[in-house]
């Protein structure tokens, strides 16, 4: 099959970038998104181009490196998928598909597709863990921990923070992300030494990286390749709402 | 509390953005029932008693000073969202497809509050405002019931009126659920009760208040 494309290029952060137009007619339909732009990737090296830029890593829906905003949506038209997990299979013969790197002034293209995430990192280094300063590990059934929360914790820890929540989002706003990794600690005993800490830190780093704010709109839900809900934005509400009130 | 984090911190922002919605939302209710008086066909009678108890009374004078602070809280804390939300993301999609994920009236609530705001403004022109002007220059009320129906003859004015219902059913729509969210108050076993809800609420209150000037419109209010 033949397709279209239109790829934002940028050469680097400082320079502007534009949608380039270019066609590959070589896809098989099994191929994956990813090994498609890699054909590209070989055509454009073969005519001495450059080629271009774009995140991966493990090609198993796994790492959250992938990203690119695809026909106007994150990680392309299918429900729950990564863009290494989308298959051209999914795009008609013929088509013209739109390639973007996420757009966020917190998230600064560093060249043609690739945007730098690290403000996700900062925003983890600020509160996203559990301190374990000294000593040995105990026994882990020395904790008993509630079966039902440790699923919903698990669901939040599926986040792989690729950051599509904020590419969804129409205010830029990284709260799905920032929201899983709050419940996820919040919910483990292990989580509530640091509970009340966690909460203002995160925040705090989050809106100093200039994510916008929260509508619940919804988008990001839609969109979430790990299907995270919006019901950890709310539950962030109440941990940095009740840490805010006993904050002495 | 910390009074610094509610107004500058984005969940603090958002909890006041909730707070103010619920209790304008508290508001919606009072001003329909009462105004929904004017359809026992009594020559406002009964609408009129209620209305000079809500004009003369001094609490409802003190809470209505809160509702004053309460709606200018909720738009200016809105203006700083919209500003904060505009300022992170400079650079727009060449494509977007937000339909896909989203509904339109939930990324609108800025130009539909908006688009309230501009009503609010006729509508308290046209009855609070000479009111309470008349109240203050002669210690009289002026009568609401006659004022209601002479506005409501003009089309126009049943037009504008209707543009103002249907401005305010879609911020409900989103607003109402939304804001039980932005206090944290979303549970599985809940949540469809409260989406249900506020569907409901949107649509009741809406209809009530634009039948008013149609129904007097129409001749059917006596």
């Amino acid at each position: 099959m033949k397709v279209n494309l239109k790829i934002w290029r940028q050469k680097n952060a400082n320079t502007e970038g534009k949608m380039m137009d270019y066609t590959v007619d070589t896809v098989n339909p099994h191929m994956s998104f990813l090994e498609m732009l890699d054909v590209l990737n070989e055509q454009l090296v073969n005519k001495g181009e450059v080629p271009v830029a774009f995140d991966h890593d493990c090609r198993e829906g796994i790492c959250g490196a992938c990203s690119l905003h695809i026909n106007g949506r994150p990680h392309g038209p299918s429900h729950a998928t990564t863009t290494c997990q989308l298959y051209m299979r999914h795009f008609k013969d013929g088509e013209t598909i739109y390639i973007e790197p996420w757009r966020a002034k917190s998230f600064p293209i560093i060249k043609d597709l690739v945007v730098d995430r690290s403000a996700f990192d900062r925003i983890i280094a600020a509160g996203g863990y559990v301190s374990v300063n000294t000593g040995q590990a105990q026994d882990a059934n020395n904790i008993p921990v509630d079966k039902a929360l440790a699923e919903k914790a698990m669901d939040s820890a599926a986040c792989i923070g690729c950051g599509a929540c904020v590419a969804a989002c129409p205010n830029s706003s990284a709260m799905l992300f920032v929201s899983a990794k709050i419940s996820q600690l919040a919910m483990f005993p292990q989580g509530q030494a640091e509970r009340d800490m966690r909460a203002q830190n995160m925040v705090n780093q989050m809106d100093e990286e200039g994510f916008g704010n929260c509508a619940s709109i919804g988008a990001c839900e839609a969109e979430c390749p790990k299907e995270i809900t919006l019901a950890n934005i709310a539950r962030m509400n109440r941990e940095y709402i009740r840490s805010t009130i006993i904050d002495e | 509390m910390n009074n610094s984090a509610i107004f500058k911190s984005s969940i603090g922002k958002k909890f006041v953005m909730g707070l103010t919605g619920f209790f304008l939302i508290t508001f919606l209710i009072v001003h329909a029932s009462i105004n929904a008086c004017i359809w026992f066909n009594d020559g406002g009678k009964t609408f009129l008693y209620y209305a000079h108890f809500m004009g003369t009374n001094f609490i409802v004078h003190i809470i209505e000073v809160g509702l004053f602070a309460g709606l200018l809280i909720h738009v200016v804390d809105g203006l700083l969202i919209w500003k904060q939300n505009r300022a992170a993301r400079p650079i727009k999609y060449a494509y977007n497809n937000p339909n896909a994920n989203s509904k339109w009236y939930s990324r609108s609530m800025g130009l539909l509050g908006t688009l309230i705001l501009l009503f609010l403004i006729i509508h308290l022109r046209n009855f609070w405002g000479p009111n309470r002007l008349n109240q203050i220059a002669t210690g009289e009320e002026l009568n609401l019931f006659t004022m209601m129906q002479d506005h409501f003859n003009n089309i126009g004015v049943v037009l504008i009126y209707l543009f103002g219902c249907f401005s305010l059913f879609w911020h409900l729509m989103h607003g109402f659920r939304s804001a039980f969210q932005s206090l944290g108050l979303n549970h599985l076993k809940y949540n469809h009760a409260i989406k249900v809800a506020g569907y409901a609420f949107s649509i009741i209150i809406c209809v009530v208040f634009a039948l008013m000037p149609v129904t007097m419109y129409l001749g059917l209010v006596k």
